[in-house]
């Protein structure tokens, strides 16, 4: 068996370009990919927005600082990452309950965090890579499979945010986040039985989620169950977006002339219901072409993780990974009617900046992981 | 399960510092990036297969509902006909009105939106309770509620002022049928208001579909189809909030036709002055048309108030009124015609042959069935001695139309009195007129399975007992008589738009036609006589007049208990009651009055009718006339 990082080490010497990309540790594939849906789905929102060039300016602009961000990560060796982790791991909880403590004394939701001369941050949004960050840390000390003991630490570093996060009240972000720590432990060797064990009692779970869940989160598991059943209120949405997919076809109805996306009818078109408007102008074959773009990423995400050198590396690029795909999942799910609404964007195509920052810093740090060798002894 | 995960419990616990083993992490994380790879293949399977499915299997469904989702016809609702009275003034306009308007959904925070509201327009804090409940009563999401309608302008700029503060609020023009003369034209052109589920049954639902509001009694009523109009349809394009991008096609809406009234309101007017503070009834007819000049009932109500939605408290104090001002006293009050009817009577014996004009009858002041120890009493106790039909007539002798009656019998009578349109409804367009009740032994079997007594005859005989007659019944039996027997069908509308509404109508009644002709003049010189020999029907009159007093006995029209005693001696007292029409030759105007409990027919309803006449005889004369009130003297 040929080794990953001994594969790569080949590859590396066979043109001189590719050390140009290694020392500025990006990963050219991967960026091309990410470059790629991106530039595809400002196509798509100029449309969504109802063909405001502010917005794909704003989205652009944003793109840019994101590939900056990503770049300056990309930078940062992953040892020193797995360094600094439990410090992160600390301050970002530390922030989740500085948020509910304001969000309590503000009497609602409150995901944000008002920090002077910064503006708002949202530090759930920060959790979503220091999770992985954390638990690949830990058990990357540890021997793998990993043990009940181990298990149990994993569980209590992941409950305490997701905690945190669901009192904000943020249930889509705390989900991904418990994807995002779910797939380290996957990789870090969870034996299949206990899997299936942890579906079953989360199936078995969901009756009692239902007793805690806020009104509104109740209704959108309603209105998923049977959309029709409130055509004209929570209902909508699902069924305006069904229509605009459906009635795209396979060819699409054409670049701005969606009528359900131009027409309004559509809800929050440029956000989190903008694969609708995709899959309306640009019918099945868009569709298509985009999780083509999408498998492109994470299929060369995948590459990287087998290629990282140390288990860290591993669990964390193959967690990252995953979680990137769910997000695709969920969103598009969710706006076909497959899964019940949860705010998830689809990833670096929906409007809005937080999220594509947080994307890209993920992605930096896979590209860290891909590039940052030590010249290991054989 | 979990024996394999306690033994590595164990084994993980006794040996705590165990030595990584690379290659076999290595490998582990090669399965479980298999593992990865095919859980991306297969929901990356399903997200495909759940397209196909909406996109392939389901395209033809939704590519329907789409393009029905992206055009939407609205209805156009026409313009209401307008209604102006007989010279064109102006009865029923259409005012533009400004709604205050709420879209829950753009609105962010309604409840802090609504406390705003209260503030900026200065409406009492309760209010605002009101105005969270109005925000959700509407069909659909992205719709705005009416909060509040027929803002002031005063509301209006503060609202423009406070715009930016106002998010989702908005103001919207809408038309809103206004009555200049609200309270004396009340019963005659009813009102407007808002459509209710009684109304959806029996209207045309589409020619509704845009049409707040449905006439719900009078003129409006009746001629809702013509003044309602043909609803317009347009085709546009618009967004899920309702809003419209663009008009495709459009169908303009055909607006209602106005309405020309034979009413005068001046002589409106003056009816209700001369009613004003009293129960009663004036309906003033012109004879040779049948075109209803005046008709006035007292008290009116504020027709206004029911199109902007009267309040249930406002309502409830109308309902209960004592005087009954939502009754429409003209068109739908019975009462005793009394004597008034007595020409009518004296033209049946004539017709009949039971009486010739010369015969006369002694009155000792009362009169006596055969076999019968009753005395039915002439209103004059000693009576009036000897008394042919004419000196019968002038002084309202009672005995003589006892006699009459008697020999009549009420079965000749009431079919006699059936062609002059008693217990007969033969308005034309008077919504909700009643028929008043002519009695004969037929109607008492039916409705009381009784035989009729001889008595009865002789109260029917001066328009007591079961005979029941409207105000607009008796105008136009007057009518009927003024014409010397060509019959009317009283009727409110002029014209329809530019079409005149002229008589022959319809299903008239056929006309009264006597054997001798010349029995008209008789019964008609009486009644000059009677006008002539009146001082306060003759004083200063500068033209000629037949009239008849009448005094019924109580009736009262409500039905209701709770009097406290100051006013059951009040509501005891007789109805007064006139009818007339002048000139005697070539009849212009025929009049009915009735006064309830107004007393003595000739001291309170005659002055009145004569004040109505005068007015449409003498125009721009002085009407002074002296009215006795209830207690004390009554100048007008």
């Amino acid at each position: 068996m040929i080794s990953g990082w001994k594969r790569s080490y080949r590859r590396r010497r066979e043109g001189a370009w590719r050390f140009g990309w290694n020392a500025l540790h990006l990963d050219p594939w991967l960026l091309f990919a990410l470059l790629l849906t991106m530039a595809g789905g400002l196509v798509v929102l100029y449309s969504a927005s109802g063909e405001v060039v502010e917005r794909v300016e704003a989205q652009s602009l944003r793109f840019v600082g994101a590939l900056v961000v990503m770049a300056v990560i990309a930078q940062i060796p992953p040892s020193t990452m797995m360094r600094w982790t439990p410090v992160l791991y600390v301050t970002v909880t530390l922030l989740l309950v500085a948020v509910d403590v304001s969000g309590y004394h503000a009497m609602g939701a409150q995901r944000w965090l008002e920090i002077p001369g910064f503006g708002r941050f949202q530090p759930s949004e920060l959790m979503k890579l220091v999770m992985p960050m954390t638990l690949a840390a830990f058990l990357a000390r540890r021997p793998l499979p990993l043990s009940w003991k181990d298990l149990g630490i994993c569980l209590v570093l992941m409950l305490i945010p997701v905690a945190l996060i669901l009192e904000q009240p943020d249930l889509g972000t705390a989900m991904l986040v418990m994807f995002a720590a779910g797939f380290v432990i996957l990789f870090a060797g969870l034996s299949w039985r206990l899997i299936l064990l942890c579906l079953l009692v989360a199936a078995a779970a969901l009756p009692l989620m239902w007793l805690y869940m806020h009104d509104y989160q109740r209704q959108r598991v309603l209105t998923f169950i049977n959309p029709e059943s409130d055509p004209l209120g929570a209902g909508w949405n699902i069924i305006q977006s069904k229509t605009a997919i459906g009635s795209g076809g396979v060819f699409g109805k054409g670049w701005m002339d969606g009528t359900q996306s131009q027409l309004q009818f559509l809800p929050e078109r440029h956000t989190d219901f903008i694969v609708a408007v995709l899959a309306e102008e640009f019918g099945l074959v868009g569709v298509c072409l985009l999780l083509l773009c999408y498998l492109m990423i994470v299929g060369r995400g995948l590459v990287l993780a087998v290629r990282a050198q140390d288990t860290f590396g591993r669990l964390l690029a193959g967690s990252l990974v995953l979680t990137f795909f769910i997000y695709v999942v969920v969103n598009i799910g969710m706006v076909s009617g497959l899964l019940p609404v949860v705010g998830v964007p689809l990833p670096l195509i929906s409007y809005g900046g937080t999220a594509s920052v947080t994307l890209l810093a993920g992605f930096g740090i896979l590209m860290a992981i891909g590039t940052h060798r030590k010249l290991l002894p054989r | 399960m979990g024996n394999g995960f306690l033994r590595r419990l164990r084994n993980g616990g006794s040996r705590p510092s165990q030595i990584k083993d690379s290659a076999a992490e290595v490998s582990l994380f090669r399965r479980r990036c298999f593992a990865a790879v095919a859980l991306i293949v297969v929901l990356t399977g399903v997200l495909v297969a759940r397209m196909v499915f909406l996109q392939v299997y389901q395209h033809e469904l939704f590519a329907t509902r789409s393009e029905n989702n992206r055009v939407r016809v609205e209805p156009l609702p026409p313009t209401r006909g307008l209604i102006y009275d007989r010279s064109g003034e102006l009865l029923a306009e259409n005012r533009p009105t400004y709604n205050l308007m709420l879209t829950r959904e753009q609105a962010g925070d309604v409840g802090r939106t609504v406390e705003l509201l209260v503030e900026v327009l200065g409406l009492p804090s309760e209010m605002s309770e009101t105005l969270l409940e109005r925000s959700r009563q509407r069909q659909r999401p992205y719709q705005s509620a009416l909060l509040l309608s027929d803002l002031s302008e005063g509301q209006i700029a503060r609202l423009a002022l406070n715009r930016y503060r106002l998010p989702g609020v908005e103001v919207e023009a809408q038309l809103l049928r206004y009555y200049p003369q609200s309270v004396v034209m009340s019963h005659v052109l009813g009102y407007v208001g808002r459509i209710s589920q009684e109304d959806l049954e029996r209207l045309d639902s589409s020619n509704y579909a845009g049409t707040h509001f449905v006439g719900k009694s009078g003129v409006e009523r009746f001629y809702e189809d013509v003044l309602h109009g043909q609803v317009g349809l347009r085709r546009v394009e618009t967004n899920a909030r309702g809003r419209v991008l663009g008009e495709i096609d459009r169908t303009a809406p055909i607006k209602g036709k106005d309405l020309t009234l034979t009413v005068d309101s001046g002589l409106q007017q003056l009816g209700a002055k001369l009613l004003d503070g009293r129960r009663g009834a004036i309906v003033a007819i012109e004879p040779k048309t049948g075109a209803i000049l005046a008709m006035v009932s007292s008290p009116g109500f504020d027709a206004n108030a029911f199109v902007t939605g009267i309040s249930h408290a406002d309502y409830q104090k109308l309902q209960n009124d004592k005087d009954l001002p939502l009754y429409s006293r003209a068109y739908r009050g019975e009462y005793p015609p009394a004597s008034t009817v007595k020409p009518f009577m004296a033209l049946a014996g004539l017709q009949s042959g039971v009486m010739r004009p010369g015969d006369t009858i002694f009155d000792p002041g009362y009169y006596q069935l055969p076999n019968d120890p009753h005395r039915y009493r002439n209103w004059q106790r000693w009576g009036h001695g000897r008394v042919d039909m004419h000196r019968a007539l002038l002084v309202s002798n009672d005995t003589y139309f006892f006699d009459l009656a008697h020999s009549l019998g009420i079965d000749r009578i009431s079919t006699f009195m059936h062609r002059f349109g008693y217990g007969e409804n033969y308005a034309l367009d008077v919504w909700g007129a009643r028929s008043g009740l002519m009695p004969s032994r037929d109607w008492k079997r039916g409705r009381y399975n009784q035989a009729w007594y001889p008595g009865e005859t002789l109260s029917a005989g001066i328009g007591q007992g079961y005979w029941l007659a409207t105000p607009l019944q008796m105008a136009s039996s007057v009518a009927v008589l003024a014409n010397r027997g060509k019959a009317v069908r009283p009727h409110l509308v002029a014209a329809i738009g530019d079409q005149e509404i002229l008589p022959p109508f319809p299903d008239s009644p056929e006309d009264v036609e006597l054997d001798d002709p010349r029995w008209w003049d008789l019964v008609i010189q009486a009644l000059k006589d009677v006008a002539d020999s009146s001082p306060v029907l003759s004083q200063g009159r500068q033209y000629t007049m037949a009239g008849k007093t009448g005094t019924a006995q109580v009736f009262t029209v409500a039905q209701d208990a709770r009097y406290d005693a100051a006013e059951v001696a009040e509501r005891l007292r007789d109805h007064a009651l006139f009818t007339g029409f002048a000139p005697v030759e070539d009849p212009e105007i025929a009049v009915s009055v009735i006064v309830e409990n107004g007393g003595w027919g000739s001291r309170v309803a005659g002055p009145i009718g004569r004040a109505m006449i005068d007015a449409w005889m003498q125009p721009g004369a002085d009407h002074e006339v002296k009215i006795p009130g209830r207690d004390d003297g009554h100048d007008l």
